[in-house]
């Protein structure tokens, strides 16, 4: 039965004490339903436990293994973006009482969570310029799954045209998401400046008879899309616009998606303060126009009166989820990701109207110069003109897999090589800057990449 | 609404709060060329963002932290939503996640900078294995329900390289709604499976209802009730013998580990629940994260990429022509493997059996002090949960909602209510191994007063609660007329 545990308040005496009040004999004897031979005779294979010093010194050791260059040093986007989390932030989820509650179910007793949800739903609209949000979903690459799965049941048209410029893990989600149903994901293709071509999504609705087209905006190689034009394109085919957003801090300086006519916007909220943390936990966000309403998936909070009329939350809609519908539910989510939403809501206030402007301008004057500066670096270009966001492609002189492997030995990582997800690009190195990355460090990789050749 | 201020006051939302000027944010001085920035065509941008806050620092440190004041949490007291699982979260683990090594690793990084975080991965999963005597696990999905998702996908995959997908997913009546939904994702009709009188899976029944056209059972276990299903090996075989595979929602894994394993139970493939039994903390609603065991037969099938160690070098396998591909971005949600991967060395293998024999232990006493008073639908003996319902206190109007509801004037977040399905009025009680016997003894008490107050006063627990910040709230008018975003005209109302 092993030792007291620090984590376990029962002592040896109170489990004797309790086994006499139920009339057990032993432990062993709660566990009856359990057939013998499944029963386990010796303890499991696992180290012994460890006291919380020698724990600390344990994952100390093995975080210390992840041998990264300086932070500022990175130059990676691709999906997830490193910028400034204010202080505050990480104080103010690390209040026990927002990180150690459940899923708001008892809504006098969860009117913080609540409330916080009601004003990341309502931070969403404004960033997006649509009328209604969710309380959030797994990561931007689901949220988009579920966006084509919630326009397909306003249009059950069974196609759905993606840009070749999607980012390409959110299209291989989409596809294992909709692997068993019967929608088609049609890819259409992009124009030599880099940008998403809508006479190919015209193509795919016209000829495919879509009922939705899927644009990323600024596009997984950095490149900013036509939002109207594919707005117009959908719209004339009776088909909905689903615009997806990997990295919002653009949104403090280009058009709410909405204002140009999305439909819908799925898209990846870490980038507002929520840790790197390899890749999760993240947030994905999702908002629509009001038509969807009733078909969008997840938890949605409401504003209420309680019986004194004082003004609350709740969780509302509730007969589109789960575990009331069942299989008929507008999607399987329950739990999501509310502490990252927290995050996201709190880094929007903080950064708020003027602030989240400026870091936009911020990131995007570092990565216009940054692309400057790099293309004109010996031997290396820039394949494509369209305007970027904080984003770019630069063609190195030797494959890129070997440029990044080289310059990691000299304390850099300039990026992603874009081979590693598409053939016929071994060149192509996706850059990404942002406020984290000094000048110093924009000219040092630079001067590297000029000697590449 | 009052304006009054007192310590207890109604929090106004950030938009109320904001006045145009305030800021809460500087940047450092921009270090290029500035125009650089200024060549953005105008069609693409915009001014600022309609209706966002102008706040201080100050203010909106206040602000959430006023609104944190309104919550009940872990760390205020027990917690008891059955199926929920809600424990301490040791407060080493948010030490350890944030840790630069583990915190600030981008997911694009080469893999030769990130071993640390590729060896974690690593050594978590084969922790999970041995905890659960399964081969492999995936750990990408984001929670349970994607979890679940994601084995059905693997189970689909299994049985078309059969050469048949097979039509229907079983599920019994007692589970949980997201099994069901889950199913229906994955493109399969789902048939449900009566309990029997003790709220196990019907084993006749299933015999009958076994055809080549059901591709998966999903099995609760222990089931919702907090029963275990002891003919799980039996119910294994009859599955099999079938051709259809055995999937275990392992929402309810705490009540057994170090007792028994999945694995050794006929079970092919099941989620488990990090924020659940690995403790990682659930943040008023996730991140959470739903790791997949399988055993051999349904690797192949595994989301990629897979975490492998070569030599001494740990490396990510992208090229498996078998995988049902990507549930979400990148590998999941990293940041609670940190934290589970933490809660299993802190406790090690006589830790984690000591957690499950507790958890059980708790469950018991509970049961057996409130047994007399309140109904007990199902009398199997119960694991790490139970389940009481309303009916003893039929003749006093006085319902499951309304013991919920004064629970929290005692000071305790209420069980689960109206779940599992089949217990009318139920009551779903989850202790959890965190309790200690005196915290088990004031909740006890509580719901033996609640019992004698519904017989002597019912009107007060039916208007409860009385003490907390506001009082029961109008979810139907909520629903009714969706309010789900503020704007100046929701203030004026």
């Amino acid at each position: 039965m092993g030792d007291v545990h620090r984590y376990i308040p029962a002592s040896d005496a109170d489990r004797e004490s309790m086994l006499r009040e139920i009339g057990a004999k032993s432990i062993d004897e709660l566990f009856a339903t359990i057939p013998p031979a499944l029963r386990l005779k010796e303890p499991l294979p696992l180290a012994a436990a460890l006291s919380e010093q020698e724990l600390l010194q344990e994952m100390s050791r093995r975080a210390r293994d992840s041998r990264q260059p300086a932070p500022g040093a990175q130059f990676l986007g691709g999906g997830a973006y490193r910028h400034h989390s204010p202080v505050l932030v990480d104080h103010l989820i690390s209040r026990t009482e927002f990180y150690s509650s459940y899923t708001p179910y008892q809504p006098e007793i969860s009117q913080g969570t609540l409330q916080a949800i009601f004003e990341f739903q309502t931070l969403v609209c404004q960033l997006t310029e649509l009328d209604i949000s969710n309380a959030s979903m797994y990561d931007g690459a689901s949220a988009l799954a579920e966006a084509i799965l919630m326009a397909e049941r306003v249009t059950h048209r069974g196609r759905v045209a993606v840009s070749d410029r999607l980012h390409p893990e959110y299209l291989q989600v989409c596809r294992t998401y909709l692997a068993s149903l019967d929608i088609d994901l049609a890819p259409f293709g992009s124009r030599p400046d880099g940008s998403a071509d809508p006479e190919a999504a015209r193509r795919a609705l016209r000829e495919g008879k879509a009922g939705a087209v899927v644009v990323q905006h600024p596009n997984f190689f950095g490149c900013l899309e036509e939002i109207e034009t594919f707005a117009a394109a959908a719209h004339e085919a009776g088909a909905h616009l689903i615009v997806v957003v990997t990295e919002p801090v653009a949104l403090g300086l280009l058009k709410g998606p909405g204002r140009q006519g999305a439909d819908i916007v799925a898209g990846e909220g870490h980038s507002f303060g929520v840790p790197l943390s390899y890749g999760g936990p993240y947030l994905g966000f999702l908002a629509a126009r009001q038509a969807f309403l009733r078909s969008m998936p997840g938890r949605i909070v409401g504003e209420t009166r309680d019986v004194d009329g004082r003004r609350g939350y709740v969780l509302t809609l509730s007969t589109r989820e789960q575990h009331i519908r069942r299989e008929k539910a507008t999607s399987n989510i329950c739990t999501n990701e509310g502490l990252c939403a927290l995050i996201a809501s709190i880094f929007m206030a903080v950064a708020g109207r003027a602030g989240l402007r400026d870091l936009a301008l911020h990131n995007h004057a570092k990565a216009a110069y940054a692309r400057r500066t790099l293309a004109a670096a010996r031997g290396c270009s820039a394949p494509y003109a369209a305007p970027v966001f904080n984003e770019f492609t630069v063609r190195l002189p030797v494959p890129a897999e070997q440029a990044v492997r080289h310059l990691l030995d000299r304390g850099l990582v300039p990026g992603i090589p874009l081979s590693r997800y598409f053939s016929g690009m071994e060149r192509d190195l996706l850059v990404c800057v942002t406020e984290t990355n000094p000048r110093a460090e924009i000219d040092r990789l630079a001067d590297e990449l000029g000697r590449l050749s | 609404m009052t304006d009054t201020r007192t310590l207890r006051a109604p929090e106004k939302l950030l938009f109320e709060l904001s006045r145009p000027g305030r800021r809460g944010f500087a940047l450092p001085p921009l270090d290029v060329p500035t125009g650089d920035g200024a060549g953005l065509d105008p069609r693409y941008t915009r001014d600022a963002i309609e209706g966002f806050p102008e706040l201080s620092e100050v203010e909106i440190v206040r602000h959430y932290t006023r609104l944190s004041r309104l919550n009940y949490a872990i760390d205020l007291g027990l917690y008891p939503l059955g199926s929920c699982t809600m424990k301490y979260n040791p407060k080493v683990h948010e030490t350890v996640a944030r840790l630069p090594g583990f915190a600030d690793s981008h997911p694009q990084l080469p893999a030769a900078a990130a071993q640390g975080c590729l060896r974690l991965m690593h050594d978590l999963e084969r922790a999970l294995c041995a905890i659960c005597g399964m081969d492999r696990f995936t750990l990408q999905p984001a929670a349970g329900a994607q979890g679940e998702l994601t084995g059905i996908m693997m189970a689909r995959a299994y049985h078309r390289e059969r050469g048949n997908p097979r039509q229907v997913v079983l599920i019994p009546d007692s589970a949980h709604g997201t099994n069901p939904a889950s199913a229906h994702i994955a493109g399969y009709r789902v048939e449900q499976l009566p309990s029997n009188e003790r709220g196990c899976v019907d084993l006749a029944a299933l015999r009958r209802r076994m055809s080549p056209d059901i591709a998966l059972l999903m099995l609760t276990n222990p089931n919702t009730l907090g029963v275990f299903e002891g003919e799980i090996q039996e119910i294994a075989s009859a599955v099999h013998a079938g051709g259809a595979l055995l999937y275990m929602d392992g929402a309810n894994l705490n009540a057994f580990v170090g007792v028994a394993r999945p694995g050794d139970m006929g079970v092919d493939l099941h989620h488990l629940n990090l924020h659940k039994t690995f403790s990682t903390p659930h943040g008023g609603g996730g991140p959470g994260a739903g790791p997949v065991g399988v055993k051999r037969h349904l690797e192949p099938f595994l989301p990629v990429p897979t975490v492998e160690k070569e030599g001494e070098t740990f490396v990510l396998h992208h090229d498996r022509p078998k995988s049902i591909g990507k549930v979400r971005s990148f590998f999941g949600n990293f940041g609670m493997f940190v934290r589970a991967f933490a809660y299993i060395l802190a406790l090690g293998p006589d830790g984690l059996r000591r957690m499950a024999e507790t958890a059980v232990l708790n469950a018991n006493y509970l049961r057996r002090k409130l047994e007399a008073a309140y109904h007990l639908p199902y009398d199997a003996p119960s694991l790490h949960e139970v389940v009481f319902s309303d009916r003893n206190l039929e003749d006093t109007g006085v319902h499951t909602l309304d013991i919920a509801k004064r629970l929290m004037d005692y000071g305790f977040h209420p069980p689960t209510i109206y779940f599992p399905l089949i217990v009318k009025g139920a009551l779903m009680i989850e202790p959890t191994e965190s309790e200690s016997r005196e915290e088990l003894d004031a909740f006890i008490d509580a719901m033996l007063r609640i019992d004698q107050e519904a017989r002597s006063n019912p009107d007060l627990v039916r208007t409860a609660p009385h003490t907390t910040p506001v009082r029961r709230l109008d979810e139907v008018g909520a629903a009714r007329n969706p309010v789900i975003r503020w704007t100046p005209d929701t203030s004026a109302r």
